[in-house]
């Protein structure tokens, strides 16, 4: 054998050794358990704790504003569209303030006139002409049910 | 986040909410563009010692020790461009074997380890051993590591010196056309952008490889040549422009072929693209990639097949020559990783990209990467010199 | 005794061949081509297998949906990083097309093109299609990013080294990096609400009930019912992704 050989293929073989043992101690342990990915991951992205609590949860304490939700046009709404995330004002009611809005430009969103909605899916309105002397849809509708119009 | 509301003024059409943000910068044009440059430069090698054209014979170790120099870099571009540098061992502990990118490690490695090192060591052995006999202190102690211990020079194990490096430069080849046409089907294989996905990006990638490898080569054999105040060996130089001429007509033809095919099948993103080359790209692509960085070496290398003027003006015509591939290979891999991310995927409108002076992704850094390879290169030169080899 | 080996070898070789031959007819008899719509294959029927359903005939662009999907994830504000976001097309009488997606459509949407100029208008909500193909995990060099046995393209946030190939592998732009995490983010179909058995934050907050999610292995379940009810299709199917996000009411401008 050459004497280079001697020297070099010890070499490569301590290289490889040393790579393999690093490889054992630096691949995570659940890495490979359902195939080419760290299996714990799975259950980390799970644990995420939840901000939208769904309206069983509203319905729990709430149950006149759902009754009364459910007896008109909004009925398939979910309350946390409206009110934002419910999840902080379940643990903590003092803490976790909630949204009311009501304004023009909130109910817009869905009912200011635009051709890409369906107006069989949707009533639209002109925002800006309709009623003006109000200030907030609110000040007419009670958006849990819609046509009990207030005056 | 102030420079990504600048861009989202300068957005040009539509385009998807997520792709105002270029993902891949400067750095990964620089990866490209320095491993290129290594492939090209052995190549340019491996033509002396297995093809036998000994003409080459002066640019023979100096190619070798540059795609040394060079390939060092390569890899710290694209290393200090992620997210999480410190996490980057995974490609090499979890390879995911789907993925273009998880081989590159691997790649690398062996590129680096079995091939480069192992044919430079093998053809420095003899001299380090002498050089370390001849030198004291610090210097003698360095060459006496690089030998690895192997301190026998009989003409027996010369032979051997030289078989093992024949047959490491033999298996080199396929390495580093392994190694660049590798790089290219990183983005030839991503089927999202039809700017990069075409079947022919490794092979464009390999030619303008070489080509810019040559170049650079012969750029640093004049440079080198020039500092040492020694005479260039015109004959040596004749042939690798014969070389650069004839793998800048392959690249040429392909890169032509490939745009050609593009606007004859015009698919669904022929008028998006048609719009970035005529736009965004009509600089960087028509006149330095494009005329500066080939039609003119082109004209120049093809005249001097018809005609060789006089020594006093081929000299700066080939240093001319090496420069403008130099910097037309560059904005090749410019146009391929920036112009790739220009356009929507929606292929209904552009965002912008502007290079900024500081920063990881800047132009100074960028610089710095650039300037390294040269650094380590006259390092390496003046600790292992070709000229004072003990064979020559 | 030569020539008789030769012999017995060859009838050997040929007997072989025929068994070969008989066992690939065979198979191709008791299994014929199997090419599938959208070509998406379910590994373990039993088990739940994921895909979304939208009905942009019933989406009105209130964007609750991105907005939603923003505050469930903590996805950060700036308008530059989008898991589920809301595109207005409209498609003028000139046969141009504008489309538009102002913050995702988080804030609404107010039309842009005159009435008499529109041929026709739509909402297209986008988010990530969870591909049974998916070119983005496909791509990704160390296993940071994979599709879940329920069929959900994940992230590890642990693991992934922000190399953005997947980024530049997705072709409906899905993906963006999150600017604190350094790690690349997308939506998870709201995994960790799916796992308690609540829906997605999108579908959750839907006043119109325009998206649905669902087991695609359950044949008798919702998602099922929607895509044998309507004429679905894929974004982008010439790209084979096995998207697993099927719209009603797709237009063909639609990218």
């Amino acid at each position: 054998m050459p004497p280079q050989l001697k020297t070099l293929l010890p070499l490569l073989a301590v290289f490889i050794c040393i790579f393999l043992v690093a490889r054992h101690f630096l691949i995570p342990e659940s890495f490979g358990k359902y195939g080419h990915y760290r299996a714990d991951s799975m259950d980390e992205t799970a644990a995420i704790p939840i901000n939208y609590v769904g309206k069983e949860a509203c319905a729990e304490c709430h149950d006149t504003e759902t009754a009364k939700l459910a007896s008109d046009l909004h009925s398939v709404l979910s309350c946390e569209i409206c009110h934002g995330p419910g999840a902080l004002h379940v643990a903590d009611a003092e803490k976790g303030i909630l949204l009311k809005p009501g304004t023009r430009e909130f109910c817009g969103t869905c009912h200011s006139i635009n051709p890409a909605r369906r107006t069989e899916v949707i009533n639209q309105i002109d925002t800006k002409e309709h009623h003006p002397e109000k200030d907030n849809c609110i000040d007419c509708h009670n958006p849990h049910a819609v046509w009990e119009l207030k005056e | 986040m102030e420079h990504l509301y600048e861009m989202l003024k300068q957005v040009d059409g539509y385009i998807y909410p997520n792709e105002i943000e270029l993902h891949w910068g400067i750095l990964i044009v620089l990866y490209p563009y320095i491993t290129g440059l290594v492939a090209g430069a052995f190549i340019l090698a491996s033509l002396e010692r297995v093809f036998k054209i000994k003409v080459l014979r002066p640019t023979y170790h100096l190619a070798l020790l540059t795609a040394l120099s060079f390939l060092i870099v390569a890899i710290l571009p694209l290393v200090t461009h992620l997210g999480h540098p410190f996490r980057a061992y995974e490609i090499m502990t979890t390879p995911q074997v789907g993925s273009a990118m998880a081989i590159f490690g691997f790649v690398y490695l062996w590129y680096l380890m079995v091939v480069l090192l192992l044919e430079i060591w093998f053809d420095y052995r003899h001299d380090l051993v002498v050089w370390a006999d001849q030198s004291k202190g610090f210097k003698r102690r360095i060459y006496k590591i690089l030998t690895l211990g192997v301190t026998d020079i009989s003409p027996k194990a010369l032979a051997w010196d030289e078989k093992l490096g024949y047959i490491v430069t033999v298996i080199g080849i396929p390495s580093a056309f392994l190694l660049h046409g590798y790089v290219g089907f990183i983005f030839g294989s991503i089927k999202a952008n039809p700017w990069w996905s075409t079947v022919l990006m490794p092979v464009i990638f390999l030619l303008s490889a070489m080509v810019s490898g040559i170049a650079l080569v012969m750029f640093l054999y004049m440079i080198i040549s020039w500092i040492r105040k020694v005479k260039i060996d015109m004959a040596c130089l004749d042939e690798i422009g014969k070389f650069l001429f004839m793998v800048l007509i392959l690249d040429f033809t392909l890169e032509s072929l490939d745009q050609v095919h593009r606007i004859y099948e015009a698919e669904e993103s022929f008028e998006i693209l048609h719009m970035l080359v005529n736009g965004k790209l009509n600089i960087t692509l028509f006149v330095f990639q494009g005329l500066m960085g080939t039609i003119i070496p082109l004209v120049i290398l093809g005249l001097f097949r018809m005609y060789l003027p006089k020594e006093k003006i081929r000299i700066p015509m080939y240093f001319l020559v090496s420069n403008l591939v130099l910097f037309g290979v560059f904005f090749m891999r410019w146009n391929v990783v920036i112009g790739g991310q220009l356009f929507s995927k929606s292929f209904l409108g552009f965002t912008s990209f502007k290079l900024g002076m500081i920063g990881a992704e800047g132009f100074l850094m960028a610089l710095v990467w650039m300037i390294m390879p040269f650094l380590i290169l006259s390092f390496i030169l003046w600790l292992v010199p070709p000229w004072k080899k003990h064979s020559e | 005794m030569g020539t008789e080996r030769i012999n017995d070898t060859r009838r050997n070789f040929l007997r072989k061949s025929a068994m070969l031959a008989g066992t690939l007819l065979a198979t191709s008899v008791t299994k014929p081509f199997t090419a599938v719509i959208f070509a998406a294959n379910q590994p373990d029927k039993t088990k739940p297998w994921y895909g979304i359903g939208i009905d942009i005939e019933k989406c009105i662009g209130c964007g609750n949906c991105a907005k939603a999907c923003k505050l469930e994830n903590d996805v950060p504000k700036e308008p530059f990083y989008f898991r589920s976001w809301v595109e207005q097309y409209a498609i003028k009488n000139d046969g141009t097309v504008k489309v538009e997606s102002p913050n995702g459509g988080i804030d609404g949407f107010t039309q842009t093109v005159a009435a008499e100029d529109i041929f026709k208008t739509f909402f297209v909500p986008k988010m990530c299609n969870h591909c049974a193909k998916s070119p983005c995990t496909q791509v990704c060099p160390v296993g940071a990013t994979y599709e879940s046995p329920e069929g959900i393209a994940l992230v590890d946030d642990k693991y992934c080294i922000g190399c953005r190939y997947c980024i530049q592998a997705c072709p409906y732009g899905c993906r963006y990096l999150h600017p604190v995490k350094n790690t690349v983010d997308k939506c998870t179909l709201c995994y960790h609400r799916i796992k308690k058995g609540l829906s997605p934050a999108c579908v959750e907050v839907c006043p119109t009930g325009a998206r649905i999610y669902g087991d695609l292995n359950d044949k008798e379940g919702l998602l099922n019912k929607f895509l044998k009810e309507h004429h679905c299709h894929v974004l982008k199917p010439n790209l084979n992704t096995g998207s697993k996000l099927f719209y009603n009411g797709l237009s063909a401008e639609v990218r």
